[in-house]
């Protein structure tokens, strides 16, 4: 049997090749430099972002600064790796800033109140986080409420408990040495940005090389089609949400390590700017579509355009405009590349 | 049918094309386009996906612009402004994926943007007098304040035209207005259609399905890659000449059914039953056998594939594969049981639209260890199920949604193909692609049934099934009417136990 359907074998094969040759090379090139365009475009508007504010701001290419915005983006970029997931399987996260939020609380009330090496509170943290992601993904699956109710209503109850948990009282009284997660720097490089490379490569790798990662792609794109071809859909969502918890939970850490403490009301609105990052990088909210480097590159976008506007002494209040303005232009410039390239068929 | 008998094609005609032509980057979609189209004919365009008749629709009802040539209405040639104006002008357009609101009745959504008013507020009585008025021109005798999403979608059509009647329309164009009716309700449109063009409206109708076109067409105009072949009565044309006009060659036959040794049962089905929906089903399909599954619509036919591959649960039956009992759960426990399914509707249950080609073959079986893709393997699958199904596209990592029907469903064929399907359901296979592309899907339906398959082919187009089928199973109200053999079939024998006509002893 093995043998033969191997051998299904075309009849007319040249025809077919035939009718390829004059569609293909020149459409070919034009997809392929559209795709090289796009994902050039963010790219290019950072660089462009970058190149104006050294012009404008002697201070913006230093070393420190751009130390500065590396690890000011770490936490939210890290975030912002595990929306991508979330939202190519067309879902959304609500919760990440409470679930930052709370990680940062207990893991830093673990590395206070006990004596464990600060690493390990990292690492509570981080699980706690992953605990969070597993009661919104169970509650996706299992009970069925959308993802946008099941991760509002965590909103609300991982901040409640980030407020239980010490009576909305800031932990304090942690090793200096904590610091260095969110601060340090080895030989010169800073270590948030070894953590972000780690990561990022990590996600990288996940989505475009594994099973999970396929798997997002096709549950967001057409989940009954994903169903069909034999995907568990509950089992693929329920990792997805534990990893976004987990990453939020490691960011909460890295968020605490950079203020050493821990503080209740971190992450509030952090939801929208990882949401914004993930959707500038190119990810679409109706599912199928995102890349990690995307999404790295719309989340330093973000954190350049704040850091350029404090440098410049502009209104801080504008700069929440002009971010908003900046997710309008992505979108819209995605959308009008989409629909040319599809109307060519 | 109409009322442009041969003595009249002289007189003005409602819409004149001349020279029209549409550019879109790198494609030459209509090309040097001139037709005319006069009051109270049905006028079909044929041809295959990408021939551009859907361009030429969106040109006349001005969703696009042309890139040159002038469209003249009643001699008046006019200017592009959109889709109002050409509704302004009687050019209406019901669409094969239906326009309508679903949570507005069916009043507000004949009357939607153009709400009577009688000082600033809805004159809501008026409004369902003259839907109701409307619906009875479409042979539709329901209760315009009902909700659109209650209808059936033969009905949700019927409203669309009902629309276009009450814009005052003199050209009706209709894409594929058959696509997802039953029997009954083709009937009841086309009867519909009789009554307009006896009211001097002109039908514009874009159709795959020839005996269709042989029916309702009082002249047909042929179109392939984007240029306008030929225009005839239809009394000079036949089918085999039709063929030729789209496809631009001979087809010898449209259904290549190979001739095959038939060996032991594969799969057998026990007693299937859902609450409602399936009672007691019990089948058996041999390797190398073609076994047709028919019914109305709504007669079990595709929930009866669904159960077997459990893609819908079920409350009792058993189902066996060479000898041996299964316990499957879920379509993951059917796929590795060695069972497929190749969903009715492709884009809904079976395409992943923003992924690419080789990422929807390898769907169903990715290549992979320990969780981790082999891309490298992924890549030389999709290259040799290219190459073997005749998927035409340009990469193979092109998005499956720029390309045709045909090919889509190919994609499909060759996702399940790499499983390595024992049993493969094929639900209406052939559903919104062109004549070409449904031989070919044949032609590799008959193949992998001599490679020792054992296929399962579920369509409403009974030619397909008396001619590729060695068995066909008639479902009717979720029971088996009953199984013919090649020598019994007829398609009135698949009516009589199809509908429950008392005549089938007879026959």
């Amino acid at each position: 049997m093995k043998e033969t359907v191997k051998s299904t074998a075309g009849v007319g094969l040249d025809q077919a090749k035939e009718q390829e040759a004059h569609v293909s090379f020149a459409r070919r090139l034009r997809e392929r430099l559209a795709d090289i365009v796009a994902q050039l475009t963010a790219a290019g508007a950072l660089i462009v972002v970058c190149i104006v504010f050294s012009i404008a701001s002697p201070d913006f290419l230093t070393f420190n600064n751009l130390f500065n915005i590396i690890s000011q983006t770490t936490v939210t970029a890290v975030i912002a790796i595990g929306m991508t997931f979330v939202i190519i399987s067309a879902g959304i996260d609500l919760s990440v800033g409470s679930t930052a939020a709370l990680g940062g609380m207990l893991g830093t009330l673990i590395i206070s109140r006990t004596n464990v090496s600060w690493p390990l509170g990292v690492l509570g943290g981080t699980l706690v986080g992953g605990g969070i992601g597993l009661v919104n993904g169970l509650l996706i699956t299992k009970a069925r409420l959308s993802p946008f109710i099941t991760t509002l209503g965590m909103m609300s109850v991982a901040r409640g408990l980030v407020y239980l948990s010490t009576g909305a009282v800031a932990v304090y009284s942690l090793p200096d040495s904590f610091a260095l997660l969110g601060e340090g720097s080895i030989d010169g490089i800073s270590i948030p940005l070894i953590v972000l490379v780690v990561v990022a490569v990590l996600a990288y790798f996940l989505l475009t090389r594994t099973r999970l990662g396929r798997h997002a792609y096709a549950i967001g794109s057409n989940p009954e089609a994903a169903r069909l071809s034999g995907i568990s859909i509950a089992f693929t969502l329920i990792v997805i949400y534990v990893l976004q918890g987990l990453l939020a939970g490691f960011g909460g850490m890295i968020a605490s390590s950079r203020v050493v403490s821990g503080q209740p009301n971190f992450g509030i609105g952090l939801e929208l700017d990882v949401i914004a990052a993930t959707v500038i990088g190119g990810a679409s909210l109706f599912g199928g579509q995102g890349t990690i480097i995307g999404t790295l590159i719309g989340a330093f976008l973000i954190a350049v355009i704040r850091n350029g506007a404090v440098l410049l002494n502009i209104n801080e209040f504008y700069q929440e405009v002009i971010i908003g303005g900046v997710i309008w232009l992505a979108v819209y410039w995605d959308q009008f590349r989409r629909r040319r390239l599809s109307s060519v068929s | 049918m109409g009322v442009a008998g041969e003595g009249e094609v002289h007189r003005q005609p409602i819409v004149r094309l001349q020279n029209i032509t549409k550019r879109f980057p790198g494609v030459l979609a209509v090309d040097e386009v001139s037709l005319d189209i006069y009051p109270g004919e049905v006028h079909v365009v044929a041809g295959e996906n990408g021939a551009g008749k859907s361009t030429l629709m969106k040109l006349l009802s001005q969703v696009e612009r042309p890139t040159k040539g002038t469209i003249s209405i009643n001699g008046q040639p006019v200017h592009f402004s959109g889709p109002q104006y050409a509704q302004s002008l009687g050019i209406s357009m019901v669409y094969q994926e239906f326009a309508l609101a679903p949570h507005l009745s069916i009043a507000q959504n004949i009357f939607l943007g153009r709400e009577p008013a009688r000082l600033g507020f809805i004159d809501r009585r008026g409004e369902v007098r003259h839907a109701r008025e409307l619906l009875r021109r479409v042979g539709l005798n329901i209760d315009p304040r009902r909700f659109v999403s209650g209808l059936s979608v033969a009905e949700q059509q019927r409203v669309e035209i009902a629309k276009a009647l009450s814009l005052d329309a003199k050209l009706v164009i209709m894409d594929e207005p058959t696509a997802t009716l039953t029997g009954q309700e083709i009937e009841e449109l086309f009867d519909v259609i009789r009554n307009l063009t006896a009211k001097g409206i002109a039908i514009l109708y874009i159709s795959h399905r020839l005996d269709e076109i042989f029916r309702i067409a009082d002249r047909v105009t042929v179109m392939r890659d984007g240029q306008l072949i030929a225009t005839l009565p239809r009394a000079d044309i036949d089918e085999k000449k039709l063929i030729r006009l789209m496809v631009g060659r001979d087809i010898a036959n449209l259904y290549p059914k190979p001739v095959t040794a038939i060996g032991d049962v594969v799969l057998r089905v026990e007693g299937i039953a859902r609450a409602h929906v399936l009672h007691d089903c019990s089948f058996e399909v041999r390797a190398g056998e073609i076994l047709g599954f028919a019914g109305l619509v709504g007669a079990g036919r595709t929930e009866l594939a669904r159960a077997v591959f459990r893609a819908d649960h079920i409350d009792a039956g058993t189902i066996w594969l060479d000898g041996r009992r299964l316990s499957i759960k879920s379509p993951d426990d059917a796929i590795d049981a060695g069972i497929g399914y190749l969903t009715e509707d492709r884009k809904k249950d079976g395409l992943a639209l923003t992924l690419g080609v080789h990422q929807n073959i390898t769907l169903a079986n990715l290549p992979a260890f320990a969780g981790i893709l082999n891309l490298g393997q992924e890549k030389r699958i999709a290259v040799r199920a290219r190459d073997q199904l005749r998927i035409r596209t340009p990469s193979i990592q092109r998005r499956v949604n720029l390309l045709s029907g045909g090919n889509q469903q190919k994609v499909i064929v060759a996702r399940w193909l790499e499983t390595r399907a024992r049993v493969l359901f094929f639900d209406e296979p052939t559903r919104g692609i062109d004549v070409g592309a449904k031989a070919e899907m044949f032609e590799l339906i008959g193949r992998l049934a001599s490679e020792g398959r054992a296929i399962i082919l579920i369509s409403s187009y009974l030619p397909e099934l008396l001619n590729m089928c060695d068995r066909i199973l008639v479902l009717r109200e979720g029971r088996i009417a009953g199984v013919l053999n090649r020598a019994q079939f007829s398609e009135e024998r698949v009516i009589a136990l199809a509908t429950g006509a008392k005549e089938v002893e007879v026959l």
